[in-house]
């Protein structure tokens, strides 16, 4: 039952990631990305991270998806007819032979290190946030502001870059 | 039991697809949401990861990256407005200069 969980989520968001890079119309792209956005956040499910398939869905899903999705219909694109780079078959091949290389390199791997403390059973007593917040607010602590100043100085950086210039407005007013 | 290389596998195949958008489309909102593409499947390694070998600091790492890829949406967007508003297009083809 699991693995066929797994072959779903693992299909879709391997061929919506494949229609995200291959359509033609950008808005369609952007739908695109949303279903392998959730189907990935199926694949948190599967690996007891309930905590990061919220994050997902409300995050990636709900906030960056939208703000793509805001821009590419505020700017309101034409389709190019001419919307792949001019060399993308020379591209192709060597992307495919370098990725069966990759993908017989991982499946033949041992995959094998030193196991930290959070076994499925510890983790499953008290949830996956509990986890989460308790590691986050101990050992990471420091992380976690630095990664609340980058957002600040991002939406910062943001709103200043996408400011009108104020030379334009006055020459409007005059 | 889902062995490990399997997800390692569906994120290498994620990764490269992410690649190959960058490289191949000229609109630049394709080509972040292809470094989206790119992130997720980073995201998924380590939350397999994190799972498999029974740590906590892969799902944690997750985090900073969901965190990052807001914070890089947001400046990307910005930076596709101000061109879109001096030059028509968001080709990559057709932004080559620095200061116009």
């Amino acid at each position: 039952m699991a693995f066929l969980f797994f072959a779903y989520f693992a299909v879709v968001s391997i061929v919506a990631g494949i229609l995200t890079v291959s359509l033609k119309n950008p808005v369609q792209c952007g739908l695109a990305l949303l279903a392998l956005l959730l189907h990935v956040s199926g694949l948190f499910v599967m690996l007891n991270a309930e905590f990061l398939w919220a994050v997902q869905v409300i995050v990636y899903a709900g906030a960056i998806l939208v703000l793509y999705l805001f821009v590419l219909m505020l700017l309101n694109l034409k389709t190019d007819d001419r919307y792949f780079h001019a060399k993308t078959p020379y591209l192709l091949a060597p992307a495919a032979i370098g990725l069966a290389y990759l993908v017989f390199l991982l499946v033949r791997s041992p995959f094998s290190g030193s196991r930290g403390d959070a076994s499925t059973a510890a983790v499953l007593l008290n949830g996956d946030a509990h986890a989460v917040g308790i590691k986050m607010f101990s050992d990471y602590l420091l992380q976690f502001e630095i990664i609340g100043v980058f957002l600040t100085g991002a939406i910062v950086g943001a709103i200043v870059l996408a400011k009108t210039p104020k030379s334009i407005e006055t020459r409007r007013d005059a | 039991m889902i062995p490990l290389s399997a997800y390692v596998v569906v994120s290498a195949i994620l990764f490269t697809t992410g690649l190959l958008g960058v490289l191949i489309r000229r609109n630049f909102i394709i080509v972040l949401m292809s470094v989206e593409i790119m992130l997720n499947a980073a995201t998924i390694n380590l939350v397999a990861f994190s799972h498999y070998l029974e740590s906590m600091q892969g799902q944690i790492v997750a985090l900073f990256i969901i965190a990052i890829a807001a914070g890089e949406a947001a400046i990307g967007l910005a930076i596709i407005i101000v061109v879109f508003r001096g030059k028509i297009s968001t080709n990559v083809d057709e932004m080559n200069l620095l200061k116009w």
